[in-house]
């Protein structure tokens, strides 16, 4: 039985390498923010109240651009909405924890997080203290996104723009899904997605982002249909 | 407003975190839907790599000869032989470097 310190410490250690791009992408963030014309507190409280990398700078800069705070609103809505299905996926391993403690862990779910720590719980299913891996790494993405967006209001974009840091963002991804590459299903439900993304880009209120995983899932049924 | 519409957006997003976590009873997915769900990260992500690989700042597709198409697939190289995510970040913003001042400049 693995301890619940070496489940957090693990958690962290996990998601420790994506850093790598989220601190340059928070820097990033925050300073597009304050360009834009925004109030720094502002910029910043988003980082807490929102706590949600790219919908964050899309939602500003829509208001800059003069969409309805309706618009703005939803449209961080459709972005986010992929946690529902990393809910869905991680709800097997935080099953016997109490309602306050689902609602509080629920805050700190995040993409890399997610994918760092269904990684972990799919070799350890049989462990108790499950929950602490995702601490580990949400705790972990939460200081390193405040800091990171923090340092870009107060700062300004000191990362140069020429290095492209920004490019960042889809290695750090490409590395969490490489290794699924090996299996053909996963291979045609990750073409479809991506595909649909391009196809989809131009759909209102950032909905690719909704409607590409909901068409690779609808494909990833047909896969499991097929296999049978 | 701006605030008002901040404090919107951020109970949305908690709510898009939390609702199945918290509020839907995991027994509600019969075991088909547990398979599928299997596929959410290779289903999820890449709608987040192609746009941000194939379409530009400016929202229109890049040219096939664009670095960031050669970064990705270095990228995907070294990531899939070395299994180790900084080496797969580092060596797609290398070679993405070593093509724009190298070669482009």
């Amino acid at each position: 039985m693995l301890s619940k310190k070496y489940l957090f410490s693990r958690g962290m250690l996990d998601i420790a390498p994506h850093m790598l791009s989220v601190i340059p992408f928070g820097i990033i963030c925050g300073a597009i923010g304050v360009e834009l014309g925004f109030n720094p507190y502002l910029v910043y409280a988003m980082s807490i109240i929102i706590f949600g990398g790219a919908s964050q700078i899309v939602f500003l800069q829509l208001l800059s651009g003069g969409a309805s705070s309706l618009v703005a609103v939803t449209s961080v809505g459709v972005i986010n909405s992929r946690h529902l299905l990393y809910g869905a996926v991680l709800s097997e391993y935080l099953e016997k924890l109490s309602f306050i403690k689902k609602l509080l862990i629920s805050y700190v779910v995040v993409d890399q997080g997610f994918a760092e720590s269904n990684k972990f719980f799919k070799k350890n299913k049989t462990e108790q203290y499950l929950h602490y891996h995702l601490l580990g790494t949400g705790v972990t993405m939460w200081v390193c996104w405040q800091i990171a967006t923090l340092a870009g209001i107060i700062l300004g974009s000191f990362v140069p723009e020429e290095l492209g840091l920004k490019f960042a963002i889809p290695l750090t991804f490409i590395a969490i899904v490489v290794q699924d590459l090996k299996k053909m299903d996963h291979v045609i439900v990750m073409f479809v997605c991506g595909i649909s993304s391009l196809l989809f880009f131009e759909a209102p209120f950032k909905s690719y982002i909704l409607i590409s995983p909901v068409i690779a899932l609808f494909v990833a049924a047909l896969l499991l249909r097929l296999k049978k | 407003m701006t605030w008002l519409s901040i404090t919107i957006a951020g109970i949305l997003t908690y709510f898009t975190r939390m609702t199945m976590i918290a509020l839907v009873r995991r027994d509600l997915l019969g075991e088909k839907i547990k398979a599928v769900l299997a596929y959410v990260p290779s289903a999820v992500f890449p709608a987040i790599i192609f746009p941000a690989i194939f379409i530009n700042d400016y929202g229109s597709y890049i040219e096939m000869n664009d670095p960031k198409i050669f970064g990705a697939l270095v990228a995907i190289i070294v990531g899939y032989f070395s299994k180790n995510v900084i080496a797969t970040i580092f060596s797609g913003l290398l070679s993405y470097w070593i093509i724009i001042f190298v070669f482009l400049s």
